[in-house]
């Protein structure tokens, strides 16, 4: 098992990520458990279309009242850019340039902690308004859905980083490859999974 | 398990074939975001332009499809080979998916 063999742009393979055995299976288990957060995420939308705007008589919150666009614009951009940087680091990575992976993951990781603090912000914002987790059933569908998203960042850009640190003096091999590969297409699931948010709770929120 | 491979050393002209490839494929990669971004901002103009409900609400969904698509199909590579088994587990679970919000909703309209 020779896993730290070193390669050059000459000889590293064309998907570094599938040739091994190892990289096949963790390539075919992650969209498996991708596929599993699409029912996760289907059953908090589906709750929370269900819940939307329901609480106790006399609730002054709804989704018109409490949405604001320019916000969520700005969080899609980051999400959306954070997206395609990570493209150019798989791009890097089939190119065999290791430092040029690790510089577009760390820009990917910086839009991502961008998005986060505004998320934080916003859920400040909403509790400072009285709009608590346990305050009704639509407040409780909101935030588990849009924090079960936020949560899912949090994981993505630990990930991100942990792979970073670990392997910044190994630099590639066929035992990395599918590692990374795999942390990008999670981050890409994330953002899919936002498309959904922004349309589906933002801007038809705001709609009504 | 298996960390192993045959390696395979390139030609000089397979070497810059390939390389020229990536460079296409990453250019495409670019206009697939540069049309994400135009969804992402008619999404949001058709919401802030006032237009009726029952225009902006599936008018925005189809933006949202299209563009999940272009990200499972680009950005993932599912339009790429060997993606049928990933394409098949997305698939199961969409259908598994759209039940889901299916059942919510119409225990709420008719519940």
């Amino acid at each position: 098992m020779d896993f730290n063999k070193k390669y050059t742009p000459q000889t590293w393979p064309d998907h570094p990520e599938q040739v091994t055995l190892e990289g096949k299976n963790k390539f075919l288990g992650f969209w498996l458990f991708l596929g599993g957060e699409t029912v996760l995420f289907a059953s908090l939308f589906a709750t929370y279309l269900a819940l939307k705007n329901k609480g106790p008589s006399g609730m002054t919150f709804s989704t018109e009242t409490l949405f604001e666009l320019p916000l969520v614009f700005v969080m899609t951009m980051l999400l959306l850019t954070s997206s395609l940087t990570s493209v150019y680091a798989m791009y890097h990575m089939k190119n065999h340039n290791f430092r040029g992976m690790q510089t577009w993951l760390a820009i990917t990781v910086l839009l991502g902690l961008a998005f986060l603090g505004l998320e934080i912000y916003e859920f400040n914002h909403y509790v400072h308004l009285g709009f608590t987790y346990g305050q009704s059933a639509f407040s409780s569908s909101f935030f588990t859905l849009v924090g079960t998203h936020g949560l899912h960042v949090v994981i993505g850009l630990g990930w991100i980083i942990l792979l970073m640190l670990r392997n910044a003096k190994r630099g590639f091999s066929l035992y990395n490859a599918p590692k990374y590969y795999t942390a990008s297409l999670y981050w890409h699931f994330i953002d899919v999974v936002w498309v959904f948010i922004f349309t589906v709770v933002y801007l038809m929120g705001v709609v009504g | 398990m298996s960390h192993d491979a045959q390696v395979y050393v390139r030609s000089q002209t397979e070497f810059e074939y390939i390389k020229q490839k990536r460079k296409k494929d990453m250019r495409n990669q670019v206009t697939t975001f540069a049309i994400m971004i135009f969804l992402t901002l008619i999404a949001f103009t058709t919401v802030a332009a006032g237009f009726s409900v029952y225009l902006i609400v599936p008018v925005i969904l189809l933006l949202a499809a299209i563009q999940v698509v272009l990200q499972l199909y680009y950005f993932m590579h599912m339009s790429e080979k060997n993606h049928q088994v990933a394409a098949f587990f997305l698939y199961s679970a969409c259908l598994i998916a759209f039940t889901f919000i299916l059942t919510f909703l119409t225990i709420i309209w008719w519940g």
